[in-house]
């Protein structure tokens, strides 16, 4: 069985960068739908991804991957929201952890939104 | 749902809508009596009796996005269309408890899937709240506290890459031992 001893060791490594993170208020937000709706077409796989590759990239100071409920778009879920400082609101939908490291290399690395994902780009009609 | 495990982070979301402080798991599979016991507790703001009667009826929410509620309605259907059972009982301003029991070798139960990654989306992501997810298999068991955790942590947050992963090896490698790998 995993121990807490562990936990204490990770502890007195992670003690320093906490006071770093908490000032810094320029982060970009991506943030994932996380209701019924959501859930059932594959959100939590979506989540993984992106909250994997942000840490495995080092973007964790940059970028923070949170959930959200209901966004009001059940037909269209798994759905991505992308807030960056001082810019508007790009709303992914029909995600897959596929489509969702595409848009963190090309879009939150990038600095490319990649339209044909987006709810207003994507081929819904 | 095409899980159980997506059952659990779905209705387990609704706890933490409630206001819970501590949320309370546990998922408790018995080969020999053919049951898998899936109960969500919660300390949250609770419901009415009017309410409660409510909640298996996919067209109540207490949402405004929408006007439909599935996630309660969805658990009843997985648990009773094995045989099984659903009950939900809550308390205004104590809390609720929802408790699905499944047959294990019914055809139309779906497959557990990953509670592990499920709890590990639970906790990482609900700050505020309090966990406590219990796994059974037969006659073992382990316990995830996140109060255990919170008390050797302080304020070093469970989203930081580090813990986060902590979590998920946790949860992965004392399911491991509790059940030997057992897929269901």
């Amino acid at each position: 069985m995993k121990s807490l001893e562990e936990l204490r060791a990770i502890r007195e490594r992670m003690q320093s960068q906490v006071s770093m993170r908490a000032e810094d208020h320029n982060h970009t937000r991506v943030v994932v739908g996380m209701a019924t709706c959501g859930i059932a077409s594959g959100a939590r796989p979506v989540l993984t991804k992106l909250s994997s590759l942000v840490q495995e990239k080092n973007l964790t100071d940059k970028i923070s991957v949170t959930q959200t409920g209901c966004i009001g778009l059940c037909q269209y879920e798994p759905i991505v929201e992308v807030m960056e400082p001082g810019k508007q609101k790009i709303t992914y939908i029909k995600m897959t952890p596929e489509k969702a490291e595409e848009v963190l290399e090309r879009h939150l690395i990038g600095g490319h939104i990649v339209e044909e994902y987006t709810l207003s780009g994507a081929d819904i009609k | 749902m095409p899980e159980i495990s997506l059952n659990v982070l779905d209705v387990a979301e609704n706890s933490t809508r409630a206001g819970a402080s501590l949320v309370t798991i546990t998922v408790d599979a018995d080969i020999s009596s053919d049951k898998l016991t899936v109960i969500i507790d919660d300390n949250g703001c609770g419901m009415t009796p009017e309410q409660t009667a409510q909640v298996t009826d996919p067209f109540f929410t207490s949402r405004t996005t929408r006007k439909v509620g599935l996630g309660v309605p969805f658990f009843k259907l997985a648990a009773e269309s094995t045989g099984g059972s659903f009950t939900i009982t809550s308390t205004p301003g104590v809390g609720t408890t929802v408790t699905a029991v499944f047959v294990l070798s019914h055809i139309d139960r779906m497959p557990l899937g990953d509670i592990s990654a499920t709890i590990h989306t639970l906790v990482v992501y609900h700050p505020e709240t309090d966990f406590v997810y219990r796994y059974r298999y037969n006659d073992s068991s382990f316990t995830l506290d996140t109060r255990e955790f919170r008390q050797v942590l302080g304020d070093v947050p469970f989203d930081m890459p580090e813990i986060s992963a902590y979590i998920m090896d946790y949860l992965n490698e004392n399911k491991q031992e509790t059940d030997g790998g057992a897929v269901y």
